[in-house]
């Protein structure tokens, strides 16, 4: 987890990229959502040593970057900086799993470092696509597409909620957390000033969410949010479904790398 | 904690999407059904409120670490199991979306971990009963760092289940526990202390709101334990039931062969035969490795790997990569001109 700072930057960029106007961001929500699902299911289908055969679904995240004008710095940036848990658990596997597996010329590389490597390329892309989806997206539509799917409306309203929120008391945290940094002279929080701290930020959080009941009580608030604008499925969102679901399904099943490795090296056929 | 899409199978993600999207569906039923509609802008900015705190860091003292909250446990005593349970749901999802914790397959069992266990396991059977009446200071203290403490036993166990389910780490269950739990005993107390602090100061400055926030109907505690049986078998069952439980599989092959040793004894040379027929993924030569390795282990494993099967593999990844590449960039170009 970044500090403050960083993640209240992480919400509004990634949500700033997504009200850029282009052909990704016009897409239907659902759309991509969809893809996305399918996506992240696929490239985890595969079995635990797979490398080779998960290389051609980078091309998803990849084509879609290129193609909506994303830039690679701060998904990048989330990459190194995210879930450091999985890696450390899958650092696990080259110590345990010793058998050696692949054979270049002298060098033996073992089943494990080989799981590592699928597990690291694994995280590399789902990470990616998801934060694709937010980066072409956005959280209001995000909402919208979930609430058309199903996803009970409470949800969809206290992810909205939580969005928006998000950055008003995060910047209130973010105040109070240098105010108490400045005094403290470079040492940590003390335990008694954290709970001080928290304590009056969840209080003002109570008072903003009494205001902020009275000011949607005002504007006819009967209990219900109505979201946004409605979502449209135009043929460019079944387009984009069916090519990438028929990609995702060749890259799965049809082994285009160990065809074309094959072709490449002359080895059987 | 936050489990990772690349740590978990299809079928162990889908079965936790399921089982938390079960949970999803009647919270947000008995949200609707409280009438209260005070609840929705609460749980929205008490959502923000543990987004933010999670990044505040306290020291704690002579280690020279920090904690911080993680909010399960204090949005169930502030907000009642049901609506904290879609609050920590929101938050996690916030998180998966733009932070890339966890991941979104993961989110399933991330929900699971770190929502359900805490909202419906430490504070109505741990939180709750130990805070009947009016209690003090310091029962509330024992109370909060007791159930928090258990709720992330239980989030962690569900961790290591998950990981071990899924096959894709080849850690044995039983170290993966022996790491997983003591680490997790003190985020636990961390937790825990972090939880009644903030309940001690939010008593001390407007004890009204810890009464206000208390869920309307109570919960029936028989109905929770059917529910959360129900749920805990299906997942179990569906792990076990899943086609590929190879997870099994390769603990008992690890814990058949120690890694390292060579292979001295007929007890090492039967381990290693079993290891050979247990061996799964005859598609890249690995049965055949794992056969010719009793025979010679010091001699180069070069006729016995199939190294035409590695280089066609690792030709054709890079062939595909470096496709992949040129055609991004190409489509980057038209972009940008358009």
């Amino acid at each position: 987890m970044p500090g403050i700072d960083g993640a209240l930057r992480a919400l509004s960029s990634l949500d700033a990229l997504a009200a850029r106007p282009g052909p990704a961001t016009r897409l239907d929500a659902r759309a991509k959502l969809l893809v996305t699902a399918a996506y992240i299911v696929a490239v985890v289908s595969f079995e635990r040593h797979a490398v080779a055969a998960l290389v051609p679904f980078a091309a998803y995240p990849l084509l879609l970057g290129a193609w909506a004008q994303v830039p690679a710095g701060p998904v990048l940036g989330k990459l190194a900086l995210a879930s450091p848990f999985a890696l450390m658990v899958g650092a696990f596997n080259p110590w345990i799993d010793t058998a050696p597996m692949l054979q270049l010329g002298s060098i033996s590389v073992s089943s494990g470092w080989v799981s590592y490597a699928s597990l690291l390329l694994r995280f590399v892309l789902t990470v990616s696509a998801a934060l694709l989806l937010v980066a072409t997206t956005g959280m209001r539509e995000l909402a919208a597409a979930l609430g058309a799917l199903g996803v009970p409306r409470e949800f969809t309203a206290q992810l909205l909620f939580l969005h928006r929120y998000s950055f008003v008391v995060g910047e209130e945290a973010r105040r109070m957390a240098t105010a108490a940094r400045l005094r403290s002279a470079g040492r940590g929080l003390k335990f008694g000033a954290w709970s001080a701290l928290l304590g009056h930020l969840l209080l003002r959080a109570y008072e903003r969410a009494r205001r902020i009941h009275q000011a949607m009580l005002a504007r006819g608030y009967d209990g219900e949010l109505r979201p946004g604008r409605p979502l449209a499925w135009k043929g460019r969102d079944t387009l984009f479904v069916l090519a990438w679901l028929v990609m995702f399904a060749w890259w799965r099943w049809g082994e285009p790398v160990a065809w074309l490795g094959r072709l490449l090296t002359g080895s059987g056929a | 904690m936050h489990m990772a899409d690349a740590l978990l199978s299809p079928t162990v993600g889908a079965s936790l999407w399921a089982a938390s999207a079960a949970v999803i569906g009647l919270s947000a039923r008995r949200v609707r059904t409280s009438g209260d509609d005070r609840l929705a802008p609460l749980m929205g900015v008490l959502g923000a409120f543990v987004f933010a705190a999670q990044m505040v860091n306290f020291a704690i003292p002579g280690t020279g670490s920090s904690g911080h909250l993680g909010g399960g446990l204090l949005l169930a005593i502030l907000l009642g199991p049901w609506a904290a349970f879609l609050v920590m749901a929101s938050v996690l999802t916030v998180q998966a979306l733009f932070f890339a914790d966890g991941g979104l397959l993961a989110l399933g069992a991330n929900l699971f971990n770190l929502g359900f266990f805490p909202c419906f396991v430490a504070y109505p059977l741990i939180y709750r009963p130990l805070t009947r009446g009016s209690p003090g200071p310091r029962r509330i203290a024992f109370a909060a760092v007791l159930a928090a403490v258990v709720g992330l036993q239980l989030g962690a166990l569900g961790v290591v289940l998950q990981t071990w389910a899924s096959g894709v780490s080849s850690l044995p269950i039983a170290s993966f526990a022996a790491l997983m739990q003591p680490i997790h005993l003190a985020i636990g107390l961390v937790e825990g202390l972090a939880t009644a602090g903030l309940l001690l100061a939010l008593r001390r400055l407007r004890p009204d709101l810890l009464d206000l926030a208390a869920p309307a109907r109570p919960l029936r505690p028989a109905l929770l334990g059917l529910a959360l049986t129900a749920l805990f078998v299906g997942g179990v069952l569906s792990w076990f039931a899943s086609p590929n439980a190879d997870g099994l599989e390769w603990s008992v092959e690890h814990v058949a062969t120690a890694p390292l040793s060579p292979p001295a004894s007929p007890a090492h040379a039967a381990a290693a035969a079993l290891q050979a027929r247990l061996a799964v993924l005859p598609d890249y030569g690995l049965a055949q490795a794992h056969a010719a390795e009793p025979a010679a282990r010091t001699e180069p494993a070069w006729p016995a790997v199939d190294g035409g099967t590695s280089l066609a593999g690792i030709v054709g990844g890079l062939a595909t990569l470096v496709f992949v590449l040129v055609l991004a960039w190409a489509v980057q170009r038209g972009a940008r001109r358009r």
